[in-house]
Parts: structure tokens; sequence; C-alpha cells
């Protein structure tokens, strides 16, 4: 890992840094903020998640539609008792904004950071929108590193107090093209000082294993600590417009017939003839069986040399996390005191 | 070239409003090139909006011409005085060509008929494209030729960003990922080891970031004087 300034060993000391440096695998949450200024909507999500996961990464105007700041939202979370990894886009602040925003951050709390490209405005709801990408993912992983670990900013200047020291993280997308340049992509987030890494969303897993071969050939695996993503799926139909419509995300087809054999006992009526209860019903065995499929996902993920972690992306339905975290072996999360690592 | 589009013949209207006397104003060079400031694209521009003042029941005088380049003072001056006839000039140059008209002629009330798009080229026939974002700093020579500032709907220095599907860009299937077209290319040359190094934040005041940009070339000033 990287070098450490820090009196406790630890490059942040954040719940998560310190859970993967025990050599426990890893599970972390997502909450999305709403498009509101209620932080009742952050606190009741935060309560479906304490305790099941490590951190939880709180989205930063995800899609591009306008919602509650990832630092706003995270604060809330901090003070439910919940450890939150701050989600950072280039869309939307300049080198100064993001700068700026961080100190905040550090100051109210946040220790983990994830830094993002972020999608791009015209998917949102305001596409009129001027966007910022001032710096790249990988320049904010190495800015903000470089706050850490040289105590600069990203001009060069010298901090003259306290420095915000996150644990910082970066994206991954496996399937995205060009596929053969995504390791190498992998490597300059690594390079940059990307301390771990959470991927997008996998359910093809002979797919992710040859990624993560490819991964281990460069050594990243032990320059940084790799989470896999995972979600559950609702219905097939979910499964079907990721499958068509997500960049980078490859949906199996035996997953999408594993969701479809769950709604079965419904196949044969016609959409006019299916009750309330009929829908209420067909949706809880799908909403199972997309469970089931995301403890599976996990089980066969950590079997995968290299990684370190899951990710479990529940958004909208984040009281998943329970049955998946259950269901996988990953509940109770053990806990790691603030004692130097070894 | 610079590449142009005209404006609809409703904003045309309203930008002339109650002008009596129009000027239409085409330019000779890129957006002749591009189909959408000619000199006959500026007679079919001057005879539409006759034919619309006609029909609305308040016939203007309008007549049109067309200078080389209306980015150049010598040229305006050749129609200085066709400008100082009319209420309004409609300029079908770029964005440049209207300004350079309002400079030159203070007392004169010029709108624009166009909007001025994007530096780029023919692809095909009837086709442009953006190739070129002015950004003072050109980082051509790193990315084989192909531009991420311009053609990156991001505009990202160290590869494709997650959304590059298929040789596409996320935000529309109609458009090619860059990196998809840089990663290709430094490949087929064996150049790959290029997009390893990390690049670092770009310096953008050079580029529109850093205010109006302006070039002053001592050696050609001192040239002109001496003449």
């Amino acid at each position: 890992m990287t070098t450490s300034k820090s009196d406790n060993g630890y490059l942040s000391g954040s719940n998560l840094e310190r859970m993967l440096r025990a050599g426990h695998f890893a599970a972390t949450g997502e909450l999305g903020p709403p498009q509101s200024a209620d932080g009742e909507e952050i606190r009741k999500k935060a309560a479906l998640l304490k305790g099941f996961v490590d951190a939880v990464n709180i989205t930063d105007n995800q899609t591009a539609i306008v919602r509650m700041s990832s630092i706003g939202a995270g604060t809330i979370v901090v003070q439910e008792g919940l450890e939150p990894v701050i989600q950072m886009t280039c869309r939307d602040r300049n080198r100064l904004a993001i700068q700026s925003d961080l100190l905040g951050a550090y100051a109210l709390g946040m220790r983990n950071l994830l830094c993002l490209t972020g999608d791009h405005q015209t998917f949102g709801n305001h596409p009129n929108a001027k966007n910022v990408f001032d710096m790249d993912s990988v320049q904010l992983v190495k800015a903000v590193s470089d706050m850490r670990d040289e105590g600069i900013f990203e001009c060069g200047d010298a901090f003259k107090g306290l420095e915000p020291r996150f644990f910082v993280g970066a994206a991954a997308a496996p399937f995205a093209d060009p596929i053969d340049f995504r390791p190498y992509r992998l490597a300059k987030k690594v390079n940059a000082g990307a301390d771990f890494i959470q991927t997008q969303l996998v359910y093809d897993v002979p797919a992710f294993a040859e990624y993560m071969e490819k991964v281990r050939g460069l050594g990243l695996h032990e320059q940084t600590y790799i989470l896999a993503g995972v979600g559950p799926l609702k219905s097939p139909g979910m499964a079907r417009y990721m499958k068509k419509n997500v960049p980078g995300i490859l949906v199996p087809d035996e997953i999408i017939d594993q969701m479809t054999a769950a709604g079965a006992p419904w196949a044969d009526k016609k959409k006019d003839e299916l009750t309330k209860d009929d829908k209420r019903a067909r949706s809880k065995a799908w909403k199972e069986a997309g469970i089931n499929i995301c403890i599976e996902l996990i089980n066969q993920l950590r079997e995968i040399k290299g990684v370190a972690g899951v990710h479990i992306m529940a958004i909208e339905w984040e009281e998943a996390v329970k049955p998946i975290t259950e269901g996988a072996g990953l509940y109770p999360r053990p806990t790691v005191m603030e004692e130097q690592p070894a | 070239m610079i590449v142009a589009e005209q404006k609809s013949l409703e904003e045309l209207k309203s930008l002339i409003g109650e002008s009596e006397k129009v000027l239409v104003v085409g330019c000779g060079t890129c957006v002749t090139v591009c189909f959408a400031g000619g000199s006959r694209e500026a007679a079919i521009m001057s005879s539409s909006l006759r034919m619309a003042s006609k029909l609305n029941g308040d016939e203007k005088q309008i007549t049109d011409v067309t200078v080389q380049r209306q980015c150049e003072w010598e040229y305006l001056d050749q129609i200085a005085e066709q400008v100082a006839d009319v209420d309004v000039v409609l300029s079908l140059g770029c964005g440049i060509g209207v300004q350079a008209i309002a400079e030159h002629f203070p007392n004169t009330w010029v709108v624009p008929g166009l909007n001025t798009t994007f530096l780029g080229l023919p692809s095909e026939q009837g086709v442009w494209e953006e190739r070129c974002a002015a950004c003072g700093d050109c980082v051509l020579g790193l990315t084989g030729g192909i531009c991420p500032i311009a053609r990156c709907s991001k505009s990202l220095l160290n590869g494709p960003c997650g959304g590059s599907e298929a040789g596409h860009c996320e935000i529309d299937p109609e458009v090619d990922c860059a990196w998809q077209l840089i990663y290709d290319r430094l490949n087929s040359m064996g150049k790959l080891n290029v997009l390893l190094d990390l690049q670092p934040p770009k310096n953008w005041s050079t580029s529109r970031d850093g205010g109006p940009r302006k070039i002053v070339r001592e050696d050609l000033r001192l040239a002109e004087e001496e003449e």
C-alpha cells in the first residue's frame, strides 16, 4: 500500500480501511440521496444499512439528476453512526470547488472518497447545463492522494494546517470498451493512488474472473483493494434492460432465465388478467430470486483471488442489503479497533 | 474550417423585426464551403425573407451581397456604401464575421443569420464533424492525432470512461467514442504504451477559461510599420 504519514499507521483510519487492512472481506453499500431537502429520508435509509455494511457510498447527483449533495447527506449519515464513502464527480465542479468541498467534508468527519468522472449531464434532468470536467477521475485520484501524502493542493502549494486524509477510491468498469484497455485503465488509477476500487455491477462471473486474471497479471490486486460490484435484480425486465441499455454491464442469459422462472406461476396470465395481489406476489417472487442470485454472485466472487470485498448497490431498495449480507454470511460485520495495523 | 448552420426563418424574422431595409451579407470563406452562408445561400435567404415579408403584408427591401471574408477589414470596406443604406445587416458569416461588421460599422445594427457551431470538417458529403476545440495547447501528439478535448464528451485525458460501448459514446449511439478511436489508432501503430502515462490536469488558461485570447506577433507588426 501507499506510504502513510499518519501516526496510527493508517492512511485515513476509516472503518473501511481498517476492515480491509485487517484482511476482512469488506462489504460496502450505496445510499442515493433524495431529490429533496428532507434529511429524514437519509436517516431512514441509513437505518436500513447500519450494521450490515462497513461503509456506504453516498452518490453525487447520480445519473446527472439533482439530489441532496453527497457531503450534505454524508454528514447526516455520520450523525447516524454509519460511515460514508463520499462520491465526487468531475462533472459539476472544477478543481477549486472539488478541493474546497473535500476540505469541508473532511472537517465534517468524512474519511472515504470515491473519485468518479460522472455521468454526462445529457442523461439527467438538467440536460442544458454546462459541464465542467476540469479534471478527470484519474487526475482527481492523484490530487486527493497528493493532498494526503504530500500535503499539497493540486496547484502544488503546501497546506498551512491539517490536510484531509481520505481513503481514496476509484471505480472500474471491467466490461466497458475498449475491453482490452480496462486492466490498464485500472492500473492508471492505482498508480495515481487509488487505495480501493469499486467495480461496475458484475453478473457475469466468468468474464469478471478473466478480467481479474489480467489485473493480477499487472500485480494490481496487491496494490489496491478491489471490491466487486453486485446488485439485486428486481425483475426480469430490469435484467434485460441493463443487458441491452447500460454500457459495461453484462447480464448472462441464465440469470435472466432464473428471474423469469421466478415469475412462472403468473406467466400464463395476460397483463390485464393480473390482479393487484398477483402483481404484488409476482414482484415478491422476483425480488426473492434477485436477492438469491445476488447472494450466489457474492459467494462466487469471493472465491476469485484479488477480490477484497463487495460493493452492494441496492439503490432505492436498501431493505435488500440485510437479507443479502445475511445470506452471504457477511453478517454480523467484524469490528476492527483503531489500533496500529501489522 | 469554421462550421455553421442557418438559424430558422422564424428566428431571422424576429431578429429583423420592424426594419424596412435589410442587407444580407454572405461570406466567401468557411461558411461557403459548409453551404451555410455563401453567395448562393445569401441570395436564397434574401429571397425567402422578401417572400415572407410580402406574405406578412409589410414588404421589406431586402438585398444581398457576399464578401470574400467578413473577418477582414479590407473586404468589409468594399460594402461600406451598401451597409450605410440599410436599417439592419443580417450577416451570414460566422460569429467572427458578425462581430467584424459590428466593429467596422459602429452605426449599423447587425444580427446573426447563422449559429456558428464548431471547428471541423466534412466527413462525407453533407456531414460535418467537430475536430478541434481551439484549447490553445494542442495534445494531439499524445493521442495519435485524435483530439479528446473536442471529441470526447467529457474531454478526458486519461482514457475512456465507463460509458464507451462498441465504439460509441454513452451520450448518443451516433457519436464515436474518441478514446476508442485513439486506442485503435495507437494499437494499430504499436504505440499503446503512450496511454499508460498519467496525464496531469490540463492547463485551461490557454483555452477560453483564461479569458478572451489575443496573439501579438511583434515581428509582423514591425514589418507592417516599415511598409
